[in-house]
C-alpha cells in the first residue's frame, strides 16, 4: 500500500549554521524524493485537497505526473490554476489548506503537497538542486498565449495579486502594463518575505521574468495616486480597465508610551531594509539596526520573519506575543524553524511601555503577563492582563509586528472608489469595485492575508476584466 | 533610468542636479519631495523638489554631501549618467495650493530658509509670487559663499533678505533674528511663516514665530525608506499624535512638532552612517 511509505522528510540547512546566514532554510526535494513522496497520494475519488486550495489546483493530477516522472506535465497541470507555484510551494500555509484536508493526515502524515509543488516549479526554473535542465520553460508560461486583442489594461502593484491578474490577461491577448511604487517588482514577496524563505534572484525574479515573458511590461517608481492617478490612466493613457492590487502596506503600532524612541521599528521598515534594500549584504549602502537584544512584538509570519532576520544579523531575539502558543497566527513550520534557530518566546505577554535611556534609545520593555479569557469575535480566547504581573524585558531594539492595513492613497485620489470601515477597497466576489472599470483584489481588499488568496483574487479579477471589456 | 541633464556645485557641499523624470515633473507641486536611488546598491534618499519643468520633463533637486550615499550620488554621477530610480512626487503639496484666490490674497508670507532648505523654498515662493501674493524670503548661512539660490529667489519674492553668521553679506545673525527685526523694528506684518532647513533651525523658527504670533509651517526631512507610508521610519509627534512625514506631511504646524524627538530620531542610524563614511 502506498500509504505505508512515511512522508519523505525535506532536507534543511542545519539550524546552527543557518542562524548566521540568509541562504534558504529548506533545500527542497530532489527528483527521487519527489517521486517517492508523490507515490503516497491515494488519488481520492473526491479529492479534498483540491477544495482546501484557494485556487483549486488539480493536486492529484499534478502529483500523478510527478510520481510518473513527467515533471513538465506536472507543471502544465499546476499552471492551469496557479501563476506563482515556486512562491506558493514555499509560503502557502499548506497545513491549513490542501495538506490540512489530505485523508492521509487523519491517521498519519498528509502528502507533502507544498514541497511537491515547489519541486515542480523549481524543476521548471532549472534549479541546480533539483537537477533540472537549465533551459526549462517557466511553469507560468506553460499555457499558450492568444493573439494580441488590442485592449489595454493597467495593473497597479506587482505583488502576487497583480502578477496573477497580469499573467492571465496577457495570456488572453491583452496588453498589460504593471505600475509598481517601489524600485523592484514583487510587492510583499520582494520587500516582506526574507531571502531565507523565498530566495529573490533564484525564485522570485524567475517568476517575475516569466510574467514579463508573456508580454507584460512593468514600470517601477510609479506611485499611482501621486505620480499619476487612475483617471489619467483612463483618460490620457488609454487604459480600458484597471486592477488595483496594492496590498496592505501600512504598519500598525500599539500606541503605548515610548513607541517613538530610537530603536523602535515597524517590521515593515526592518524587513524592507533587509529584503528589498539588502542591508545584510556588505556591498549595499542600506543601514539597519538589529542591536544586541531584539524583541519582536507579534505572533504572525511577519513577526517570525523579523525575528529570524534580527537573529541572523546578530541579535539575541525574543518574540513577545500576548496569547499562547496555540494561538500563534504564524505557520507551524515557521514557528518550528524559529525555535530551532534559537529564538526565545515570551508568550502570554504584552508590552505596556517601551523604556528609553538618557539618549532616547530603547533600553527595555515593560511587559505584563496575560491569561486567556472568553473567546472574542474571531473565536480566539482574548488575552486579559494579570494585575500586578508587570516585569521588564531588557532589549535595545523593538520591532513592532502587529499587522498591516491597506494604503488609502488610491481610494483617496480616485472619485467613486469606496472603502470599508477597515480600510480595504469595497469589491464584490469578482473583484469589481464601486467604480466602473476598476477592479481590485488581494490584501488591498481583504486586509493582510495570504499570497495564494491574493493570487486567486487576481485571477478572478482577470476573468471579470475580460468579461467587462468584451461586454463593452 | 533617470538621466542627469545638469550638475552644478552651488557651494562646496551642495550640488544641484537637473534630472529627466517626465512623470514626476508633470505631477509635482510646491512642498512635495521625491526619492532618488543612485544605483542598484544605493539607499533611497528623500530630497525636496526645488523645481520642476513639466514641458521639458525635468525635476531639479539639491543634494548636500552628508553621508556616504550622498557623496556617491554627487561625486560618482555626472551629466549624461543615470540614476537608477527617481520616484515621486511624494507627500502632500503645501496647503496654499488648495487656497481660494480670496484666501491667498489675504496672506502675507515670510519664508525662513537655511542651508539645503533654501532650494525647496524657491518653488513655493515662486508659486505665490506668480499669483501676486506678498512674499518675503529670509535666507541664512554661516558665510556668504555658502548661500545658495539667491538669484532664483531674488526673482521670486518682494523682498529677499540675506543673513550670515559672520556678516560677510547682508544681516549679521541668524534668520530668526532677522525676522524679529522685521516684525518688531520695521513693523512688518505676516500672516504665515514657512521655515525650511535643518531641524534645529526649524525648531528655533517655530519658537520665534510663537513669540511673534505668526502661524508657522515647517517641512520635515525625516528618515524614510519607501516614502509611501509603509515603513513608519518617518514617525514624528505632532500635537501629541504620531504622524508619518511621508504621507501626513512633509509640512506640519511647527508649533506642534516635538523637536527633540524629531532630532533624536533623525540620528538613529548615525553609527551605521559613520561606519559607512569611514569605509569609503
Amino acid at each position: 500500500m502506498a500509504n505505508k511509505i512515511p512522508r519523505v522528510p525535506v532536507r534543511e540547512q542545519d539550524p546552527k549554521v543557518r542562524a548566521h546566514n540568509f541562504e534558504e532554510v529548506s533545500y527542497g526535494y530532489n527528483k527521487e524524493e519527489a517521486m517517492l513522496e508523490a507515490s503516497r497520494c491515494l488519488h481520492c475519488k473526491k479529492p479534498l485537497c483540491v477544495t482546501g486550495c484557494p485556487v483549486n489546483i488539480r493536486i492529484p493530477d499534478f502529483i500523478e505526473q510527478v510520481a510518473g516522472g513527467d515533471f513538465d506535465a506536472a507543471a502544465a497541470v499546476i499552471a492551469m490554476d496557479s501563476s506563482l507555484p515556486a512562491v506558493c510551494g514555499r509560503v502557502c500555509p499548506q497545513e491549513t489548506q490542501c495538506e490540512g484536508k489530505c485523508i492521509l493526515g487523519v491517521k498519519g502524515e498528509p502528502v507533502a503537497i507544498g514541497k511537491l509543488e515547489r519541486f515542480v516549479a523549481d524543476w521548471q526554473h532549472g534549479d541546480q538542486n533539483t537537477g533540472a535542465a537549465p533551459d526549462g520553460f517557466s511553469a507560468c508560461s506553460g499555457a499558450p498565449i492568444a493573439a494580441p486583442n488590442g485592449h489595454k489594461v493597467a495593473v497597479i502593484g506587482s505583488g502576487p495579486a497583480g502578477l496573477a491578474c497580469a499573467s492571465d490577461l496577457a495570456k488572453w491577448g491583452y496588453q498589460v502594463h504593471i505600475f509598481e511604487a517601489l524600485h523592484k517588482a514583487g510587492g510583499v514577496l520582494a520587500y516582506g518575505i526574507p531571502e531565507f524563505r523565498l530566495p529573490k534572484d533564484k525564485v522570485l525574479q524567475k517568476e517575475i521574468d516569466a510574467v514579463k515573458a508573456l508580454g507584460v511590461t512593468i514600470e517601477t517608481d510609479v506611485i499611482v495616486g501621486r505620480t499619476v492617478n487612475i483617471d489619467e490612466l483612463f483618460d490620457k493613457e488609454g487604459y480600458e480597465a484597471v486592477f488595483v492590487g496594492t496590498g496592505a502596506g501600512l504598519p500598525r503600532f500599539m500606541g503605548i508610551p515610548g513607541e517613538n524612541l530610537s530603536g523602535v521599528f515597524s517590521a515593515n521598515e526592518f524587513l524592507t531594509r533587509n529584503n528589498l534594500m539588502k542591508a545584510f549584504r556588505d556591498d549595499y549602502m542600506t543601514p539597519i539596526h538589529a542591536g544586541r537584544k531584539a524583541c519582536v512584538v507579534g505572533g504572525g509570519n511577519v513577526a517570525m520573519d523579523a525575528a529570524r532576520t534580527a537573529l541572523r544579523l546578530g541579535a539575541d531575539t525574543t518574540i513577545v506575543y500576548r496569547r499562547s502558543e496555540a494561538e500563534l497566527p504564524a505557520r507551524q513550520e515557521e514557528v518550528h524553524h524559529a525555535k530551532e534557530e534559537g529564538i526565545h518566546f515570551e508568550l502570554l505577554t504584552n508590552p505596556v511601555e517601551i523604556l528609553g535611556d538618557e539618549n532616547g534609545w530603547v533600553r527595555g520593555m515593560k511587559c505584563i503577563r496575560m491569561e486567556l479569557g472568553e473567546p472574542d469575535a474571531s473565536g480566539r480566547r482574548s488575552p486579559v492582563p494579570v494585575p500586578g504581573s508587570e516585569f521588564i524585558v531588557e532589549c535595545d531594539t523593538v520591532i513592532m509586528s502587529l499587522g498591516t492595513s491597506p494604503n488609502p492613497l488610491i481610494a483617496k485620489t480616485t472619485p467613486g472608489l469606496e472603502r470599508t470601515r477597515k480600510g480595504g477597497l469595497v469589491a464584490d466576489e469578482s473583484g469589481a469595485t464601486t467604480r466602473e472599470g476598476i477592479f481590485a483584489g488581494g490584501d488591498a481588499v481583504t486586509g493582510a492575508a495570504t499570497v495564494i488568496l491574493a493570487m486567486g483574487a487576481g485571477r478572478k479579477a482577470a476573468s471579470a476584466i475580460d468579461a467587462y471589456i468584451k461586454g463593452k | 533610468m533617470f538621466k542627469i541633464l545638469e550638475k552644478q556645485m552651488l557651494n562646496p557641499v551642495i550640488a544641484k542636479m537637473v534630472i529627466e523624470a517626465p512623470r514626476v515633473a508633470k505631477a509635482a507641486l510646491p512642498g512635495q519631495f521625491l526619492i532618488v536611488r543612485d544605483g542598484e546598491k544605493g539607499e533611497r534618499i528623500p530630497l525636496t523638489i526645488s523645481d520642476s519643468d513639466p514641458a521639458n520633463g525635468t525635476v531639479t533637486v539639491v543634494i548636500q554631501l552628508i553621508g556616504a550615499s550622498t557623496h556617491r550620488m554627487v561625486e560618482d554621477y555626472n551629466v549624461g549618467d543615470c540614476y537608477a530610480d527617481v520616484v515621486g512626487p511624494l507627500g502632500n503639496p503645501s496647503d496654499f495650493v488648495n487656497m481660494s484666490p480670496e484666501e491667498l490674497g489675504a496672506q502675507r508670507y515670510v519664508f525662513i530658509a537655511g542651508g539645503l532648505g533654501t532650494a525647496p523654498v524657491y518653488p513655493q515662493a515662486k508659486w505665490l509670487h506668480d499669483r501676486g501674493v506678498a512674499v518675503d524670503v529670509i535666507i541664512g548661512a554661516r558665510t556668504k559663499d555658502l548661500l545658495i539660490y539667491t538669484e532664483e529667489l531674488g526673482g521670486a519674492c518682494d523682498n529677499l533678505y540675506l543673513c550670515t553668521d559672520d556678516g560677510s553679506v547682508g544681516f549679521r545673525g541668524v534668520g530668526t533674528a532677522k525676522l524679529e527685526q522685521l516684525v518688531n523694528e520695521e513693523g512688518r506684518k505676516y500672516t504665515r511663516c514657512v521655515a525650511i532647513g535643518p531641524m534645529i533651525m526649524m525648531k528655533f523658527a517655530a519658537l520665534t514665530c510663537g513669540k511673534l504670533g505668526i502661524p508657522v509651517v515647517v517641512s520635515m526631512n525625516s528618515l524614510m525608506v519607501d516614502g509611501t507610508g509603509m515603513c513608519g521610519a518617518c514617525r514624528v509627534s505632532v500635537g501629541g499624535e504620531t504622524k508619518f512625514s511621508c504621507v501626513d506631511g512633509p509640512e506640519f504646524d511647527g508649533s506642534l512638532v516635538d523637536w527633540d524627538e524629531a532630532m533624536r530620531r533623525s540620528r538613529q542610524y548615525k553609527p551605521e552612517e559613520t561606519a559607512a563614511m569611514e569605509k569609503k
